[in-house]
């Protein structure tokens, strides 16, 4: 059975994204050990909580510069919500953040409709309804996927982040997952 | 905008669903892992589970609970009743809810909704204001304070709530259709969305709640029937709402 390491960062809600890799017979491990995400064969940022206490703890655990060394050799790094939005190189989030810096590009609060985004969005190209809840979205030129006009899903390298939920979006969304555990 | 959401809220007590569930088709209707699953498959956008009797030993139930829903739930839930400090979110999160309701102890100390959303995001935090001639009522709407709904409503907002989940008191199960004019004035004084909830009868109800709130909140009417929802739904695509496409699960 394969091994997805989800990254612990404090506040993230890793509950939900541990059950959906169990659905697709993937055992989980949480850990927030930098050798640990170095060699994990499969690592997953999820997204809870705040930009600033997200990058504090991955800065003070070490796990910020094992991500990028991963992203380096070219190891999978899946960010969800929060998750790909600290990949960004800065966000508008809490008066300002450094981000992670693995993809170009900055995090900027919605300015259109009601903030936070709740709810279940089409995401074009792909033509599936994915569940969002967010305030900031990215805005970079490695757009992949976009919904109502914000970024939904980032591509730089082996780095792909997605601001929808793949956890909590049924089986599309769990459809989702299982296409991205299985690329190389 | 998101597409507008179909809510159906489960009342929970002592780790069971009370009330007013009836389906020959589930093993066991007091299950809340059975009909969370169930409503999943039919379509269900969200869920709400209101612990009701909300006491201290009560908790560490509800704990169990969220954590049972988590493991076999593949939608978002937001959990309520009983939540009173930033302790309390912090376990029901911790255990697998996307989100949490607060209603009298955020009246209480409302500084506990910008605590939490501090702490989780202000999509984590859900603010339960139950209404009844434009006051804000506690104690499962049975006491008035003299809090005014709007302002209130105002309030929760720029303290960080996510999303207000407002029940007409006069309406809640009298199956006459939501209070349209109530959810209309909240809605126009906040920039987070709104819920609706109380008074859902038929699809034609909902469809006038979902024109003018962002999700709708049912019970009764999906509790009869469990089985009715995806029936529900496409009543109410029919009548001009555009809900999300709902794809079969694979088991």
């Amino acid at each position: 059975m394969s091994t997805a390491l989800v990254v612990d960062y404090g506040a993230g809600n890793t509950h939900s994204v541990r059950a959906a890799l169990a659905r697709l017979g993937w055992q989980s491990v949480v850990s927030a050990d930098p050798g640990e995400v170095a060699r994990a064969e499969r690592v997953i940022l999820p997204g809870v909580g705040s930009a600033r206490s997200a990058m504090e703890h991955l800065s003070q655990t070490g796990v910020a510069s094992a991500l990028a060394d991963r992203v380096r050799v070219e190891a999978p790094v899946l960010g969800i919500c929060l998750g790909l939005q600290l990949a960004l190189e800065s966000s508008e989030e809490d008066g300002g953040v450094d981000g992670l810096g693995l993809v170009a590009g900055t995090v900027e609060r919605l300015r259109a409709g009601r903030v936070p985004r709740l709810g279940w969005e089409v995401v074009e190209p792909w033509g599936e309804a994915y569940y969002f809840a967010h305030s900031y979205a990215a805005v970079t030129a490695f757009a992949t996927a976009h919904a109502d006009g914000a970024v939904a899903a980032v591509r730089h390298g082996s780095f792909l982040g997605v601001q929808f939920h793949p956890e909590k979006s049924g089986p599309a969304g769990l459809d989702f997952l299982a296409s991205c555990l299985s690329r190389d | 905008m998101p597409l507008a959401r179909l809510i159906p809220c489960l009342d929970v007590a002592h780790g069971r669903v009370v009330k007013g569930v009836s389906f020959v088709g589930l093993r066991d209707v007091g299950d809340p892992v059975e009909l969370a699953a169930f409503y999943a498959r039919g379509g269900a956008d969200e869920l709400v589970f209101l612990d009701i009797a909300a006491t201290p030993t009560e908790a560490e139930i509800m704990v169990d609970v969220v954590t049972a829903v988590a493991d076999a739930l593949d939608i978002p839930f937001t959990v309520g009743g009983g939540v009173r400090s930033v302790q309390d979110a912090s376990r029901i999160i911790e255990a697998g809810a996307d989100r949490v309701s607060v209603n009298s102890a955020a009246l209480a100390s409302p500084g506990l909704i910008t605590q939490i959303a501090e702490r989780f995001g202000s999509q984590a935090v859900v603010v339960a204001i139950d209404s009844g001639a434009d006051l804000v009522h506690t104690h499962g709407g049975r006491v008035a304070t003299k809090v005014a709904t709007v302002p209130w409503a105002r309030e929760v907002a720029e303290r960080g709530a996510g999303e207000i989940l407002l029940t007409s008191i006069e309406r809640d199960g009298h199956r006459e259709g939501y209070d349209l004019d109530l959810t209309r004035r909240v809605r126009e004084a906040v920039a987070i969305p709104v819920i609706a909830s109380g008074g859902a009868g038929n699809a034609r109800h909902v469809a006038e709640a979902l024109a003018v709130a962002d999700a709708a909140l049912v019970a009764s009417i999906v509790h009869e029937n469990p089985a009715g929802l995806p029936g529900l739904r496409a009543e109410i695509q029919g009548l001009g709402v555009a809900l999300r496409p709902v794809r079969r699960s694979h088991d």
